[in-house]
């Protein structure tokens, strides 16, 4: 479908959505709904962020297929959320880049790990690379700290500027016109996100299998978010020990840096897998191809990277430490660049659509 | 939970069909229908211990009769709970009733389902069902019925589940047919699937399959040829086939075949299944005009809830069955949202040719009741626009229509069910016409309604009465098995 018949299928079932309304126990999605009646383009940028996707609604639906209304509003939203993605890549010709997402991470992925792999080839002597190494400093004897620093931070850097105008894009298209952020409304949508209230199907779960309700992909899902933290938060402590107390890398297994790392990659690798095993099992009619490979695409990279590190955490210490350590490191530069340009952009989206969503009912209270 | 085999283990340990080809044996219980009574019915009866065979006629995407169409229930309770605003104690639910059904109604019955319906939330519970609780703060305000989360569907999903887990057999596309009445026992009757046809002879029989709605002879045949211009609103496997043989049969009908509870629904609707979005709900906005562009009844009169009821029985004795409700660009600001567009024109000519209404007579009808138009008598009272010296009257609402561009909602009756049932007893039991009961015929839902209420209605009552007299059924008719 183009984004036209896309936005235009999400209208047409959110229409009858809001002249039914048994659903609004499940999300905020149709409350949300009903107080956008016109559905502009703006309104279902927002309800289709605004859905997590948890499925419930076609579950309940009096009017899903086979009904002669057909609707199917998780995969309507899921496609017109897929729209808003594209609409809000920056720079805009790199939107192709999300769209086909299993392509770019494979070739994103590939390239940076091949990449690292022939640049330490080259550039590292062999008795140096496929040695042993122990100590502090190690690692940087495969690859330089500043070298280390530079493929990390200007990869990241582009991207964090890439996901700031979406956003901000995206907020100038979605936010309604008088809009008062208070420390009330942000914690509510802290709270949100951090609980994800809007997967929970009301209470008892969401349909994220089959006619059942569960709790999973909401336990996955911050299981990950968990993980992802955890890493970054080694990362941080890591710098703390190199710049302020001087200690080099690597560091002891019971140091902070390598816990927080070693339960942040097991947390990521256990989440991704159970996602993906949901995605994989899990029935197809709510969701649309792009979305699900996009899902795939991330889900592999982040894969990647929690296992990669975890690797390189237990073989630290023999000769396959310097090929670990930039394999890894192309998997983690790989997810730097795709930050602005896989599913990972849902985050930044979503946290503005609940954001906009505790505006809007602090406002109505 | 005492009825739950998972804790009662004694009550599956004595099940008599383990052994049993399923595609061969006759069941304890035969369960006919899919809706809400059926599912009550079928879980009832097997948790009691019988092997229970359910029919239900429709494909499993569109199972569950109306009830696919339902999302509350009405229930008494006596204490406040999170899931309804305030008490709701028997002798009100009572006094409800005989009101709305002008005190027609079966009072052992009445008492009946209003004491089993104070059972139901936790019951539902108890089966997987969910409510939405009152907190969730995006219900319509009601003290006297109950939200299933999601709605109906929701609900059906978790009592199919339930009955499939507990071992209730369920069959889709079968339909039940050619019951056959002896010696005041039903002696046997026969399922349909696809080109095969088998007949049953089960221990008891539970009749959940609905009133005759979807049958366009049998609405015909009691509506003449306004039948033609009837909506369906609901399952288009309400056909009446097993109703019908059995009151040919010497059966007990209650309630009246030549009347129906009709909405005003928008007419572009699906002649079946179009469900609760079709309703046409804003009359005292606008106008309504018939296929002559002439007013006919008060549109400001009535906002209770009832409404949708009486403008459907409305419309039955317009010309052609159809009504207009005429609004302009004002009064469409105020309108809900409606599941078609309006039909938009900038002048009332246009709109009236859209309609294929005479332009002249919608332009006199309209600038009658524009001149004719009274601000508010009170000024705190916004709603208290009304006319003078019209015929009829619009009372309340009577805003002028005068800003472009104008618009129209086309209205047919949508017929939801029919007060067609068949007599029965305290415990569901089919009667005769003596008045006898059936020993192994049982019925409930709203095949048997009309006992109940067999004129009028108020919102949840449909589902209780499914449940209420669903378990009653399931329970006697393992009972019986089991004598």
């Amino acid at each position: 479908m183009s984004s036209d018949e896309n936005l235009a299928e999400a209208r047409r079932v959110l229409g009858i959505c809001n002249a039914c309304g048994y659903c609004n126990g499940f999300c905020d999605v149709f409350e949300s709904a009903k107080h956008r009646p016109a559905l502009r383009e703006g309104d279902l940028a927002h309800l289709s962020n605004l859905c997590h996707a948890c499925r419930n609604c076609l579950y309940a639906c009096q009017y899903a297929p086979p009904h002669g209304f057909g609707v199917n509003v998780p995969r309507a939203l899921a496609s017109a959320r897929h729209q808003s993605y594209l609409d809000h890549v920056w720079p805009r010709a790199l939107s192709g880049l999300l769209d086909r997402s299993a392509l770019s991470a494979l070739l994103v992925g590939l390239g940076a790990v091949v990449f690292l792999v022939i640049w330490a080839l080259v550039a590292v002597p062999g008795e140096v690379l496929f040695a042993s190494h122990e100590g502090e400093g190690a690692f940087y004897r495969i690859v330089p700290w500043g070298w280390m620093v530079l493929i990390g931070l200007l990869p990241l850097g582009w991207s964090l500027l890439a996901l700031g105008v979406g956003l901000r894009r995206y907020w100038r298209l979605t936010a309604p016109q008088s809009v008062r952020v208070t420390p009330r409304v942000l914690w509510a949508a802290l709270r949100d996100i951090l609980v994800l209230r809007n997967l929970r199907g009301g209470g008892p779960g969401c349909n994220d299998l089959d006619d059942r309700l569960s709790q999973r992909r909401r336990w996955l899902h911050q299981t990950m978010l968990l993980g992802v933290a955890l890493s970054f938060a080694a990362t941080l402590v890591a710098t703390v020990y190199h710049h302020v107390l001087e200690w080099e890398a690597p560091y002891p297994l019971l140091s902070a840096p390598v816990l927080l790392g070693t339960v942040g990659g097991v947390a990521m690798s256990i989440a991704a897998l159970g996602l993906i095993w949901l995605k994989w099992r899990g029935d197809q009619t709510p969701t649309t191809a792009r979305a699900r490979q996009a899902g795939y695409a991330i889900l592999v990279l982040l894969f990647l990277v929690a296992v990669t590190g975890l690797a390189l955490l237990i073989w630290r210490a023999t000769a396959a430490m310097g090929l670990l350590l930039v394999v890894h490191l192309g998997s983690v530069l790989a997810l730097f660049l795709l930050l602005p340009y896989s599913k990972l952009v849902h985050a930044g989206y979503r946290a503005i659509a609940l954001l906009i969503e505790a505006i809007e009912r602090e406002g109505r209270r | 939970m005492s009825h739950d085999p998972a804790q009662n283990p004694s009550a599956l340990a004595v099940g008599r069909f383990d052994d049993l080809n399923p595609s061969t044996h006759q069941p304890d219980v035969l369960v006919i229908g899919g809706g809400t009574a059926a599912l009550c019915a079928a879980i009832s009866a097997r948790t009691a211990g019988v092997s229970v065979l359910l029919l239900e006629c429709a494909p499993k995407g569109l199972r569950g009769g109306n009830t696919r169409h339902s999302r509350n229930v009405r229930v008494m309770h006596e204490s406040t709970t999170p899931l309804s605003a305030g008490v709701y104690p028997e002798q009100e639910f009572c006094s409800d009733l005989s009101r709305a059904s002008g005190g027609t109604a079966d009072a052992a019955l009445r008492r009946v389902l209003v004491r089993r319906s104070a059972e139901t939330a936790d019951w539902l519970t108890n089966m997987g069902a969910h409510l939405q609780p009152v907190s969730s703060g995006v219900l319509p305000m009601s003290r006297k019925t109950l939200f299933l989360l999601g709605g109906g569907k929701a609900m059906l999903n978790a009592l199919y589940a339930r009955a499939e887990r507990l071992g209730v057999e369920i069959r889709y596309e079968a339909e039940a047919r050619d019951p056959l009445i002896r010696q005041g026992r039903l002696e046997q009757i026969s399922v349909r699937q696809g080109a095969d046809m088998q007949t049953l002879r089960p221990g008891a029989t539970v009749l959940c399959c609905g009133g005759a709605q979807a049958n366009r002879d049998w609405l015909r045949a009691h509506w003449g040829e306004a039948a033609d211009g009837f909506v369906n609103r609901g399952t288009p496997f309400a056909t009446g086939e097993v109703l019908q043989s059995l009151l040919r049969q010497g059966v007990q009908s209650v309630g009246d075949p030549k009347t129906a509870y009709l909405v005003a629904v928008d007419a572009r609707s699906p002649a079946d299944d179009g469900g609760i979005v079709t309703r046409i709900r804003c009359m005292p906005a606008g106008i309504v005009v018939d296929a002559h562009g002439q007013r006919f009844h008060d549109e400001g009169g009535d906002s209770a809830s009832t409404r949708y009821a009486l403008w459907g029985q409305r419309l039955v004795g317009r010309p052609g069955q159809i009504a207009y409700l005429i609004l302009d660009a004002r009064a469409m600001r105020t309108a809900p949202p409606a599941l078609y567009a309006p039909i938009v024109a900038a002048s009332i000519a246009e709109l009236a040719t859209e309609l294929e209404i005479a332009p002249a007579s919608l332009e006199v009808t309209l600038a009658r009741y524009n001149a004719a138009v009274q601000p508010p008598i009170e000024n705190d009272d916004p709603d208290g626009w009304h006319t003078r010296d019209l015929d009829p009257p619009k009372s309340r609402h009577a805003r002028p229509l005068t800003e472009p561009p104008f618009a129209a909602y086309p209205m047919r009756p949508g017929i939801t069910f029919t007060y067609q049932g068949l007599g029965v007893d305290e415990q569901a039991r089919v009667r005769l016409c003596d008045g006898t009961a059936m020993e192994n015929l049982f019925a409930a839902g709203m095949i048997m309604a009309p006992n109940i209420i067999p004129r009028g209605y108020v919102s949840g009552l449909a589902m209780s009465i499914g449940v209420a007299f669903g378990r009653i059924a399931g329970e006697e008719a393992a009972r019986y098995v089991q004598r």
